[in-house]
């Protein structure tokens, strides 16, 4: 055997065990188990020096100072360590291929952080006086400019805090609409049946009743069952396009044209716009409002799930019916927010202050560095990717809808048909092959989906060892190997975990040994 | 363009394997009216790493950062210190770059993470359980009131005068587009007010700030009972979390949801946005709560994990008969709000509101030693409100001029009216030279 320089073996003694160890401590090399920060507490211990406290009277009135907390003490390295450890629990599209459809996991830029944490966008308070904020709406105003200019729309509102939020905003719009025409009857909205849960959701929360639109043997909208849904009562069509199969809509603009034909409006989920950013606007399409995923297409971080940021967008026809606040610039150039609706068709606030500026900052880098062309690229290269992986795995696994797709691929289950092997089967196989798994089981318009969307930060290599996992398993499920993804994933710090029972006897909190002091307010 | 790795012999190649001659026939399907056929006008080209930073940090040169100059700001947003440590781990790739923990077995740091904030949340407003969090507090608090309305089955939300305008005006969006009724309270700046001679048999709720947008402190344990009384709900928003480190928490007064915003542990002004909603509530009421929860359970070994549960309520199961639309929630602000409150503990977090309450003391008596200035509160944590001889959003402008962010005009937050009211917060980052200058700098635009 060979030694270094320091008389150490370097080679693999002979004859050596491989299998994995059970541990003392539990760890398993750079696993390490990671207790809950509340069993690492030592009382009076602290990770911050504060100082003393000034010695005034308490002005605090008749209300009482409460007891005893209950939180945790431990000392700076203590908590670096904590969530050190957990982060390493974690898979991230740092880490590598993040192909879950519908969600856009494409690198999130490292300019991106910098820029929004400058002092003068980070350290800013939401109040201060519009003299000492001009560049901050600057940026807001320039950012309204790229997403209006990429989607051909003559308005936008950055208030929305994400996605759903945004499709909340943009229903307000068209309800806003209809009730300025003192038009009441329109109690309808038309959701396709391979929409996002968040539509339906939506339209119920702002009082519509909703009606569901069959999908076509080609994955697309039935444009007859449309048009007999079409009426009086609806007062707008909720769309996804790209849709959730990844197709893109061919009869989109007779879609728009029946839609407005009916006096309703058309409102489109922006979520899957990385396809076509660059290439399409919607606002050609005949797409009236539209909300965008700053967190999607633009690449703001998904942070394990927010802060996202869902700007709206809106052609003429209800460009007036907006929430505030928003941004005008003076005829001297001076900005200004509006923040009061007042009297005009502007219909009220929807969350506190003025949007998710770290989000506006992180996105506008995003669009400066790729420019009109390179977002065209991006276009480009994601609708690239996908058909890649579809041209790839289309013979071992069952596409669900004839190509091409757009930005995602959509399988379905009928190539594990008789093996005993699921859907949820193959995605945890695929994570002890050191891959997140895809969108499983959306949408609901085709058996046991799979779901792929790699995004175009993905090179070639990455989807080609993507392909080559992806058929291994593929053709071990169908020579019957039902254990082996049974007991999938092993290698994971956890394995598959009981959600049943998680939420048969919810457990939603630590819970002390000892109660801290109940405060009695009388 | 840094962020593509394919390379152009890889995108022939990749063609050649689909087997279409270019990358324009894999959108044969978009209508030709509608296919650009070159890059969109009106926009600039890329650029490298340093010409975007130039372009930004120009941007962001012409703001004045609060931490630049003695700021008093609050009013829903406050400028607290934030250990580097907090920053630091939020920027750990496999945090930042995560998402939503759908896959648990690939996802444990997040989901213990949120188990945790849970239960930070749930000890902090003196609650049984807490979400995963919430966009933020005025959204926090137009969910609560839907969500009184679901349990009660009743659809009318009284609203406190001294609940901050953004979440009121954020609740009452609410109440026109999705149908239910609120009663808004005039605002008084100066006394109470009687909320409960608005409850009635149709009343769901009645939502309450503690301290108000005036900064009083104030007890809700007999309109709490009273509440309870008449079948209502009592909400309690909270806009400064760090005055949970000092005040009986709102679960101790009764509360049964809590809604409060988070932004003051862990998270930056940023101008308004991204901060993270708080929502807490009693036992029993679980089940009707919205957005993602996190619960405890075990692997196929049998060891301790966590998952997202409960997702019952959710859209992406139930669609239209959710219990909310919220998907995407705060998670990183969640995040940094729970690794700033691990740092402070139970003495930093105690000690920190401790001083937050005798800053503001200091502050309140420097400022009622300039003429023509009246303290308005009898009680208050960090943030009280003033009554100046002159329209409070001249002396504001006034004030930033010479260099002073001197606190939020009441006018501003409420659109008008109570021109003379002037609301001022200070924290652990004010100085003595601070409150100093501040002080001169009234006594002379005044």
């Amino acid at each position: 055997m060979s030694m270094n320089n320091q008389g150490r073996p370097t080679g693999i003694a002979e004859g050596s065990d491989s299998a994995v160890p059970q541990t003392v401590t539990g760890n398993r090399g750079l696993q390490i188990e990671e207790p809950l920060i509340f069993e690492q507490d030592s009382a009076g211990r602290c990770g911050v020096d504060l100082p003393e406290v000034p010695a005034v009277a308490s002005r605090l009135g008749a209300v009482k100072q409460r007891g005893r907390i209950g939180l945790p003490g431990l000392a700076e390295p203590q908590v670096v360590r904590h969530y050190t450890r957990l982060s390493q629990k974690n898979y991230a599209i740092d880490s590598g291929l993040y192909p879950l459809g519908s969600c856009t996991m494409k690198h999130n830029p490292r300019l991106n952080e910098k820029m929004a944490r400058l002092p003068g966008f980070a350290d800013v308070h939401p109040l201060q006086p519009e003299s000492t904020v001009q560049g901050a709406l600057e940026l807001m105003a320039e950012l309204g400019r790229w997403l209006a200019t990429l989607t051909g729309m003559a308005a936008v509102t950055l208030a929305p805090a994400a996605g759903a939020h945004g499709e909340m905003c943009g229903i307000m719009a068209i309800r806003s609409a209809h009730d300025a025409k003192g038009d009441k009857g329109r109690t309808k909205i038309l959701v396709p049946e391979s929409a996002h849960g968040t539509n339906p959701a939506t339209a119920a929360a702002c009082g519509y009743a909703v009606e569901a639109i069959p999908a076509t043997e080609d994955g697309r909208v039935d444009l007859a069952a449309l048009k007999a849904k079409l009426g009086p009562d609806v007062a707008g069509l909720m769309l996804t396009n790209p849709n959730t199969c990844g197709l893109f809509e061919r009869d989109i603009i007779t879609i728009a044209e029946a839609v407005h034909a009916a006096g309703a409006y058309f409102y489109c989920d922006g979520a899957n716009f990385n396809a076509i950013v660059g290439r399409v606007r919607p606002a050609d399409l005949g797409i009236d409002v539209m909300h965008i995923n700053l967190h999607k297409t633009f690449s703001t971080p998904h942070g394990g799930g927010g802060p996202g940021s869902g700007p709206v967008v809106f052609a003429e026809s209800l460009a007036p019916f907006v929430p505030v606040p928003y941004v005008v610039q003076d005829k001297d150039g001076a900005f200004r927010l509006v923040e009061q609706a007042g009297d005009g068709p502007a219909f009220g606030r929807m969350k506190a202050f003025h949007g998710q500026m770290g989000m506006f900052v992180r996105a506008l880098a995003y669009m400066m560095s790729h420019g009109a062309d390179g977002l065209r690229q991006v276009a480009n290269d994601a609708v690239l990717n996908a058909n890649y992986l579809l041209a790839r795995l289309q013979d071992v696994m069952t596409p669900s809808f004839e190509g091409p797709c757009m930005h995602e691929c959509l399988f379905d289950d009928r190539f594990l048909k008789g093996t005993g092997v699921t859907t949820l089967d193959i995605a945890k196989a695929l994570i002890d092959e050191g891959f997140h798994p895809m969108t499983m089981y959306f949408p609901l318009v085709v058996h046991g989906a799979l779901l792929i969307e790699p995004t175009e930060t993905e090179s070639k290599a990455s989807l080609d060892q993507f392909v080559t996992a992806l058929r291994a398993l593929a053709e071990r499920a169908k020579v019957g190997d039902v254990a082996y993804f049974q007991g999938a994933p092993r290698l994971t710090p956890r394995r598959r975990l009981d959600e049943t029972a998680a939420a048969r006897k919810p457990v939603l909190r630590w819970t002390p040994a000892v109660e801290p002091e109940k405060v009695a307010a009388e | 363009m840094r962020y593509l790795p394919l390379t152009e012999a890889d995108r022939r190649s990749m063609l050649e394997a689909i087997g279409v001659p270019s990358v324009d026939e894999l959108f044969r399907d978009v209508p030709e009216a509608a296919r650009l056929s070159g890059p969109i006008e009106g926009l600039s080209n890329h650029m490298g790493e340093l010409e975007v930073d130039r372009a930004l940090s120009a941007m962001a040169g012409k703001n004045l950062p609060a931490g630049s100059v003695p700021s008093f700001l609050g009013a829903g947003a406050y400028r607290h210190h934030i250990p580097a440590t907090v920053d630091h781990l939020v920027q750990r790739g496999e945090f930042l770059t995560a998402y939503t923990p759908y896959q648990p077995e690939v996802s444990q740091g997040t989901l213990q993470v949120l188990f945790e904030f849970q239960t930070q949340v749930s000890l902090l407003t003196g609650m049984d359980v807490a979400n995963a969090s919430m966009y933020d507090g005025a959204t926090a608090c137009a969910e609560a009131v839907m969500m009184a309305n679901r349990v009660t089955r009743r659809k009318k939300a009284v609203l406190s005068g001294g609940l901050h305008p953004h979440y009121r005006d954020t609740t009452t969006t609410d109440a026109r587009f999705i149908g239910f009724e609120t009663v808004v309270m005039p605002p008084a700046p100066t006394g109470g007010e009687d909320l409960l001679a608005a409850v009635d048999g149709d009343t769901s709720c009645v939502v309450v700030q503690n301290p108000d947008v005036f900064g009083h402190v104030r007890d809700y344990t007999e309109l709490g009972k009273a509440c309870q009384a008449k079948g209502a709900l009592l909400i309690v928003v909270v806009t400064e979390a760090v005055s949970l480190g000092l005040l009986t928490p709102p679960g101790a007064m009764g509360a049964d949801i809590v809604a409060a915003e988070g932004q003051s542990l862990g998270n930056a002004l940023n101008f308004g946005g991204p901060y993270v909603g708080l929502f807490a509530v009693k036992e029993k009421l679980v089940r009707q709560m919205p957005g993602r929860l996190c619960g405890q359970t075990v692997d196929a070994d049998g060891r301790r994990g966590f998952v997202l549960t409960l997702s019952t309520r959710e859209q992406h199961i139930r669609r239209e008969k959710a219990t909310s639309n919220i998907c995407t929630n705060s998670g990183l602000c969640a995040l940094a709000f729970s690794i700033h409150l691990s740092l402070l503990g139970e003495e930093g977090f105690t000690r920190l509101a401790e001083i937050n309450h005798a800053k503001a003391v200091q502050l309140a008596d420097k400022l009622a030693s300039v003429t023509g200035v009246e303290i308005v509160n009898g009680s208050f944590f960090n943030e009280f409100t003033v009554k100046l001889p002159k329209p409070a959003a001249e002396v504001v402008e006034a004030l930033a001029q010479r260099g002073i962010l001197g606190g939020v005009p009441a006018s501003r937050l409420f659109g008008g009216g109570l021109d003379d009211l002037l609301i001022v917060a200070a924290t652990e980052t004010n100085t003595q030279s601070d409150m100093d200058a501040f002080a001169t700098a009234l006594a002379e635009v005044l």
